[in-house]
Parts: C-alpha cells; structure tokens; sequence
C-alpha cells in the first residue's frame, strides 16, 4: 500500500508516542527490556498501523495476517503498539509484569487475544511461523505470516533448522524481519559471537534477502510490499536499528538490553522523546 | 482370573500368543484419524519408516511434512500448525522427542496449549542392540511434569491404535509412548479404551496386592499374577494406560482393597508412572508400595529379553516384589 506523506507523518507520531509509552511502563514496572522496544517501535508502527491485515476488535480473525514474535523480552513495544491499535486500553499497560496481568514478562498466547505464540526462549519463533504458514497454505489462505526476531537469537541451531526448512519449502508467505540492533545481553553480536554475513547466509538457505533502515518507516512499508510481490521464496527483512533509539544515553548502550529505567532517568528520556516532536533521525540519511 | 468385561485376547496365556509391534498400531492409527478427520497432520523426523509415519505419508501426502534430523524445529512447526487449527502428530524416537526439544514442547506446546501430538518411539531398554542412547527411560517424567500435558503409555498394538485414534479426538497437548519390539498382543480390538479410564485386566478372588502397570510390561505383570494365584497369592492388576491425567479413583479403590501396590514400568523408577501412583496413594491413603522400573543407570546393547531381565522387570522379579510388598504390609 503506497504511503503518503501525511500518513508518513502520523506514523513517525505514533512511534514517538509508543516509544515514550514504553519508557513509562518499564519504569512503573521495574524491569523489563528498553533498547530493543525503542529500536523496534518504528517497524512495529508500521506493521500494526499500515502493513497487517487485521482487526483489533476481531483478534481471531481467520485472515488476519500473522505476527509471531520470537524474540519475546520486546514485549513492551509489541504491547504498546497493540494498546494504541485497539488491542487493549491503554491504561492497562500499567499492569505490565505484575500479578494477574494479561501483560506477562514474555508475551503469552492465552494470556492475551492477539499474541500469536507464546515466546521467550529465543530461536523459536521462526518454525512456528513455519507451522502456521503451512497451515495458510493447506488450507488455501492468502494471509502472511510475519515473523520478528533479534540479531542476537541467530545464534540459536534452531534458527537455521527453520530457515533451511522455509527455504526448501518455499513459503513465501512468510516475511522475516530480524532486528539488526548489534548488541546481546554480554556485548556486541560481533564479538560475542560474530553472524555476518547474514545476507548470504540466508541467501544460500533459499531466502530473498533486503536491508533496510529501521527507522526509516517508508523503507519498512516498502520492503514489505516487496516481500508480497515474491512468490517463489521467502523474505528476510534485515532492519537496521539503534537499540534504546530516540534516549541519547541508551542508544547504542548493550547495557539497556535488560534493564529498566529509573525514575529519574525515566524523566531525562521521556523530556528527550517530547523534543523530537516525532521525528527520528535516520543514522543513514 | 481374567476380567470378562475387558474382552482381552483369550490365547493370552498361550506358549505361541501372537506379537505385534505397538509402532504398528501408532502407523495404522495415523491413517484411521487422517480419514477422519481432514485437520490430521504428520510431522516426522528422518524416521517415517521407522515410526510407521510412511503409511500416512503415501495417503495423505500433502498432509505429511518431512522435518529432516530436526526435531527442535519439529516441535515448533508442529506448535505453529496445532494453533492455527490442525492437529498435528510429530514421531521421532522418543530419546530425541521429546528428548532432545523439551524446551519447544514446555513452551511452544505446552504453555502455549498447542493442540500437539508427541509420538515418542522406541521407548524403554527393549530397543535393545542400539544401547543406551536410544533407549529412552526418563520420557514419563519429563513429559507428565508439563502443566496442560497428557501422557498415555498403550499395553500393546491394539490399545497403540486406539490412543492415537483417540488422541485426535480429545483436545489438547498429548504425549504416546510406543515401543518397537514386537510384543504380545494383551487386548483385543473391543476391550474398553478411553483416555483417563485405568483397567482392571485380572482379579483374583481375595487380592492381597494391586499391582498397577503399563506399557508391554502388562504382559509380564498378566503372567505373575497367574503364577501368584497358583501359588495362592490373590492379586489385581491393573492396565494404568494414562499417567495424565491419572484415574485416581480407580488407584485408591485397589490400593484400599488391597492394602499394597506394586508398579511396574519400562522407565526409571525415578519420576515415571509408579512415582505418579505413589503421589496420589501418600496424600490420600499412604500405601506400601514397591517400584519395578529401572533404578537410576543407564541401559546397554543386548537383546530386549535380556535387558528386561537384566534391569529387574522380568516375571520372577515382579512375583518377588509383590511377596515383599504383602510382607511389608503386614509388618514383616
């Protein structure tokens, strides 16, 4: 679907207004993941408020598109974005990782109408995405399985036990989007333990391979819509992020992987984020 | 003696009693579930001929999925596939699953309340020749201590057939045990099966000792009980077929009749099915009870008769378990 400027616009709001959402949950809630929610909130923006098919009101829609999140600890973007979309009220993601909330630490299919699978252990996502993605094809369904994972769960067999099988089954219903933010919870990915070339690797299991700027929302509708174009192989979407993007003193910080903010700390960023008036700055423009 | 009602194979105790593998009653289930129902789905791992997966691979081709040596990425396909409403069986040989993907069956599966069924093949010693690293006698525990997790163990090929019908059939995360050796055949095609229902198979006229077991061990169970009665020793037995949910009624009403339990199982002592007895039996009304199974070490090649015997789950041993355990009851 093209995309004006008008509405490129209101989504680069929506993120700035997810991200500062974000800030606000994880430090009422005292823990929980920061870099990778705010490196994410421009792409899911995108997906929840232009790329899926879908219906808030109607979560288990038979032809709603996909979304299976494999690296699960980003739950807080997934929530918030989720919140704003209609999944559920906004107040509620006060609850976030506390007693007999719907918004579980890791996200929980049954805790939850609109989470797809439930994850948290990572590599994981990707053969779920596999299952379901047979399923559409059996039974003749156009919908698209989109399938979020982390740089650093590239890691995990698991992961290339799945891409091996898209690859060869050409499910090209799937779009993969792997956050390319560079950093795991010991370090950087390439000194914990190097990926590169990522490209080529999956490349060589059968996929189509785009690199994007993951902040760069017209680039992400973009590369989706390239994705559905193909259809004789899968796509993965490699955006590149700045993990804890829009916070200067998270930003690029693999220290924020796992750790809330506090809240004086929670002030400094959210003070930060309102001055952007919605505008990230691509590192690549 | 026999219990009529259950319609057991009258030439049980024969010399000559007829043999099947339970791998065949998984393979001819497969089929019978797949033409009942379209949302049957296979998953199989390198092992199609192996599990008995080939028969539903050559019907039902594009609903069998080849995984290669993958069971990891079975399991999460298998996940996918149970949630967007097909009811998938996924088969390897059960020291790989759910040996190796318990954490995919724990989250995908069974937290996730994935409509999943778990094929674990060529359980127990009685693999034989391939040693220890195929023989998988921890499967029981690992599985029966997953919250939302089913665990059914069939006495032979006939029960195999049934359970996997079955399991097509009642909703949720469901994990089936077979063996491969071919075994005697206990039951026959009208004996009673219905997931979470135990079975008492034989009943002597003033039982001193239950003596709950499943599996192909049922057989050796059958024939001490024989012995026993012989020996004027009065035992029941019983074909605990469901681990999870167990039939906790059926349990206590023999354990009270009787006042002792043996179990016997192809599994460690350690967390299998005699571990789920004697959770129920302690917190409701505490029991003597002895253990027949493996007792913490690993198995080794040889063939399954000798395992069987080797490991302590021949006749001889269950008789001798069941003498001790009505001594212990009576405060010898």
């Amino acid at each position: 679907m093209y995309l004006d400027e008008k509405e490129q616009k209101f989504l680069q709001e929506t993120a700035n207004k997810i991200r500062r959402k974000i800030i606000d949950i994880l430090e009422d809630a005292g823990s929980g993941h920061s870099a990778g929610s705010l490196g994410m909130a421009d792409v899911f923006t995108a997906l929840y408020f232009h790329i899926l098919k879908h219906d808030p009101k109607n979560p288990s829609w038979e032809e709603r598109d996909r979304l299976v999140l494999s690296n699960g600890h980003i739950a807080p973007v997934q929530y918030v974005t989720m919140a704003y979309a209609g999944y559920l009220p906004v107040k509620e993601l006060k609850t976030l990782r506390k007693l007999h909330s719907r918004l579980q630490g890791h996200p929980h299919r049954e805790a939850l109408p609109g989470i797809e699978t439930t994850s948290g252990p990572l590599g994981a996502g990707l053969s779920q995405a596999a299952g379901m993605a047979l399923a559409a094809r059996l039974d003749g369904r156009k919908h698209r399985i989109y399938c979020l994972m982390s740089d650093g769960e590239q890691q995990e067999g698991l992961i290339w036990e799945a891409s091996m099988f898209i690859g060869n089954n050409k499910l090209s219903n799937i779009t993969a989007i792997m956050d390319r933010n560079n950093i795991q919870i010991d370090g950087s990915t390439e000194n914990v333990m190097p990926l590169e070339p990522l490209k080529e690797k999956y490349e060589a299991f059968g996929w189509h391979v785009l690199d994007i700027d993951g902040h760069d929302i017209e680039q992400i509708v973009d590369a989706t819509n390239e994705a559905k174009a193909i259809t004789y192989q899968p796509t993965l979407i490699v955006a590149h992020t700045i993990p804890g993007k829009g916070v200067s003193f998270m930003e690029g910080d693999f220290g924020w992987h796992g750790k809330a903010p506090t809240r004086s700390q929670e002030q400094k960023a959210l003070a930060e984020l309102r001055t952007m008036k919605g505008k990230i700055k691509s590192e690549h423009e | 003696m026999f219990n009529r009602g259950q319609k057991l194979n009258k030439k049980l105790f024969n010399k000559n009693i007829e043999k099947a593998s339970l791998r065949d009653g998984y393979g001819e289930g497969l089929v019978l579930a797949g033409e009942k129902h379209d949302s049957v789905v296979a998953l199989c791992a390198d092992l199609t001929e192996s599990t008995r997966t080939n028969a539903f691979a050559e019907k039902f081709p594009e609903r069998y999925f080849e995984i290669g040596v993958a069971e990891q990425n079975m399991a999460g396909i298998a996940a996918g596939l149970g949630v967007s409403g097909k009811i998938p069986f996924m088969a390897s040989y059960a020291t790989f699953s759910p040996g190796r993907n318990w954490e995919q069956i724990r989250t995908n599966i069974s937290y996730n309340n994935s409509n999943v069924k778990i094929a674990g093949h060529h359980a127990g010693v009685s693999v034989g020749p391939d040693g220890a690293t195929h023989q998988a006698i921890e499967d029981i525990a690992t599985m029966r201590v997953m919250a939302n997790m089913r665990v059914i163990v069939p006495c032979d090929i006939n029960e195999a057939r049934k359970a996997t019908v079955v399991a097509s059939e009642v909703w949720g995360p469901t994990y089936l045990r077979f063996t491969k050796e071919e075994t005697p055949v206990i039951t026959s095609s009208e004996t009673p099966f219905q997931p979470g229902k135990a079975e008492i198979f034989w009943e002597s006229k003033s039982p001193r000792c239950a003596i709950i077991a499943c599996g192909p061990l049922v057989y050796n169970t059958m024939l001490a009980a024989k012995e026993l009665e012989g020996e004027g020793i009065d035992t029941i037995v019983v074909n605990n077929h469901t681990i999870k949910p167990m039939d906790n009624a059926l349990i206590l009403s023999v354990a009270k009749r009787c006042g002792a339990v043996v179990t016997v199982e192809e599994h460690q002592v350690e967390g299998g099915m005699g571990s789920a007895v004697a959770e129920v039996l302690s917190s409701n009304l505490p029991t003597p009870q002895e253990f027949i199974g493996v007792s913490g070490v690993f198995g080794e090649s040889g063939t399954p008769d000798e395992l069987i015997d080797k490991y302590g789950m021949a006749v001889k041993d269950i008789k001798s378990a069941v003498k001790k355990v009505i001594k212990r009851k009576n405060g010898h």
